[in-house]
């Protein structure tokens, strides 16, 4: 690996063209001065430019390589949108600023609330919760806060299929509730048997994905949410997988009383390295009052049109702030200019790619020998092979194999999850791949399973290719050292 | 994938029991269980001296793919638990059914008709494989 920018450090060394011009005296008070510098490299400009760009050529990026982590991770982002957002009048705004300054932004900001609640069919959208993470507390907050409004203090309950993302039943404890799981039929469908015996007095809600994590769409979502209604209780939808219903179908008009989206990945905003991002939260009649603030207002007095805040004031039974501002501004204007680009009908096909590119991969991964994990059903926008025979016959595993796929310059899908189907791979190309990039997928899984059965190829070291080896997952996940000390790293060489 | 010890009682959710001489018994998770987790990177363990209830958590293990519940066989009070584990939790991974024990309880009674015999646990992980 490269050494550090902290290692190519020398005293003195200086980016001049890139000093500020002008020293500002500023009126702070020595108390508050740190005495020491800052402990930042000395470099030069080229320095810096050899460093980062060299650092870019070794990431394995959407921008370079098939990425069939998908939209659960990260789609295409269009350059458009980028360039757009940093437009000057958009990009030197500050949150600070008089609201009659920023009424384009504002409006922009308002449009982009219609048109979520227009292609999610809810009442009303707040675009503060600035991850999906975020979000998903903000949504369970909504379900307690009206049901503690109502005196109903007794529903504490959520319901959370066994095939969830780990963040749903996460999300419920976060807020005070108790989890309860349901198991999933063989078809990939929610046990309905089960469900009906879990609703009950207790039942705040349940929290689905649909199309599931499974790739799957719930086909009784219907029923499900009659039951769940009349049990009490609200329907949460995670918007993680809303890529496959684009413009095709509503959470609204699937029963669901509350949803939150990833803006950052259904519409397409760059999120690297782990944000920043955007969980916007749609609502349904019951929860409007609850949402959280600040929301976009528009007033139209006397022909004049004007944007503003609608804050606790407006809103007093919100469940309150989750950001200081309003979530993070340059996620959802790109979000909202990649919804004007795409456009109504642009939805749609969406959906419609995502999932035809993810059904032709899955019939060609069908036929070239990989076992479906639900051979019954079509894909959604995803689909799950499981590797359990090559596990068993070649001791080779799932994540033997999606190392080997990076030495055949594709990146990974994802390993392991859902938990449910052993020694699995699940994956989503999305929207954007052609055809050939399809097949190469497919011609590098099927050269992968055939150097296994006819060379004895296990890739247990693999990947060979790549800047880094196989990585000690335990020393990560049990040594985390995530902060450069420079005392313990000054000089060394790498 | 190894041969299953002939003295211990399994479970479906593959937990593996031990009945000892003096009354109590040991408790771990199976090869089976630990191979499809993976490398184990976290043990959390019960409190000594806690009564726990027949399929009720006992403790969790974390794996470098995921977190698991791990349930009591049977209905006791954690006699003692394998404090080794919480600096090497690898030893799960290298010798589930010895230097990877969990749990000893004092058996609280009640019954363990759902507990397998070696073969039947076997029988039931070829189902679970086809």
């Amino acid at each position: 690996m490269d050494a550090l920018i902290f290692n190519k450090s020398r005293a003195g060394r200086r980016a001049f063209a890139q000093a500020p011009r002008n020293a500002v005296d500023v009126d702070i008070p020595q108390s508050l001065l740190r005495p020491d510098r800052p402990r930042l490299p000395e470099v030069s400009e080229l320095q810096v430019v050899r460093h980062f760009t060299r650092l870019s050529q070794l990431n394995f990026s959407i921008d370079t390589q098939f990425y069939p982590l998908g939209s659960c991770t990260m789609k295409y982002n269009p350059r458009a949108c980028n360039a757009l957002a940093m437009l000057p009048g958009f990009a030197n705004r500050h949150p600070l600023g008089p609201v009659s300054y920023g009424q384009g932004f504002l409006s922009c900001m308002f449009e982009l609330q219609e048109m979520l609640m227009s292609v999610t069919g809810m009442r009303g959208v707040s675009l503060t919760p600035m991850a999906g993470a975020q979000g998903e507390l903000a949504g369970v907050a909504m379900i307690r806060a009206y049901h503690d409004a109502r005196g109903d203090h007794e529903r504490t309950e959520i319901l959370v299929p066994d095939a969830a993302h780990g963040t749903n039943p996460a999300t419920a404890t976060m807020c005070g509730c108790v989890v309860r799981e349901l198991p999933t039929g063989d078809s990939g469908d929610i046990d309905f048997d089960a469900l009906k015996g879990a609703v009950g007095p207790q039942t705040a809600g349940i929290m689905l994905t649909n199309p599931s994590t499974l790739g799957v769409f719930e086909r009784r979502i219907l029923d499900v949410a009659k039951v769940v209604h009349d049990a009490g209780g609200l329907l949460y939808y995670d918007g993680a997988n809303l890529n496959a219903i684009l413009g095709m179908v509503r959470p609204g008009d699937m029963g669901f009383d509350v949803i939150h989206m990833n803006l950052h990945k259904t519409f397409s905003t760059p999120h690297g390295g782990g944000g920043p991002g955007s969980g916007a939260v749609g609502v349904g009649e019951r929860l409007l009052p609850f949402m959280p603030v600040p929301v976009v207002s528009r007033e139209e007095s006397q022909g004049r049109i004007s944007y503003g805040w609608l804050a606790e004031d407006d809103l007093p039974q919100s469940i309150g702030r989750l950001s200081g501002f309003m979530g993070n501004a340059g996620v959802l204007l790109r979000a909202y200019i990649y919804m004007r680009l795409v456009g109504r009908d642009g939805m749609r096909r969406i959906a419609e790619y995502a999932t035809l590119n993810a059904n032709y991969l899955q019939a060609r991964l069908r036929d070239a020998g990989f076992e479906l994990a639900y051979p019954g059903r079509r894909a959604s926008h995803e689909f799950i092979i499981t590797l359990k025979h090559e596990a068993r016959r070649f001791d080779m595993t799932a994540m033997d194999i999606a190392k080997a796929l990076l030495d055949r310059n594709y990146h990974a899908p994802t390993t392991y999850f859902p938990l449910l189907v052993p020694e699995c791979l699940l994956i989503e190309p999305t929207e954007t791949e052609s055809k050939e990039t399809l097949d190469g997928f497919v011609t590098a899984m099927m050269d992968i399973a055939r150097e296994a059965r006819e060379n004895g190829v296990r890739y247990k070291e693999a990947p060979y290719k790549m800047p880094v080896r196989r990585l000690d997952d335990v020393k990560a996940a049990r040594d985390l050292d995530l902060a450069f000390r420079p005392d313990a790293d000054e000089g060394r060489e790498t | 994938m190894s041969e299953l010890p002939g003295d211990l009682l399994y479970t479906k959710e593959h937990e593996w029991l031990r009945r000892e001489d003096d009354g109590s018994v040991t408790i771990g998770i199976t090869d089976h269980a630990q191979s499809a987790l993976g490398d184990l990177v976290y043990v959390e363990l019960p409190e000594v001296g806690q009564d726990l209830d027949s399929g009720g958590d006992m403790a969790v293990v974390e794996s470098v793919k995921a977190a698991s519940d791990v349930f009591a066989p049977i209905a006791g009070n954690v006699v003692s638990v394998n404090e080794e584990l919480s600096d090497d939790p690898e030893k799960i991974n290298s010798d589930p059914y010895g230097d990877g024990w969990i749990v000893r309880l004092q058996p609280g009674g009640g019954d363990d008709d759902d507990l397998m015999a070696p073969d039947a646990y076997q029988t039931y992980l070829d189902e679970l494989d086809d």
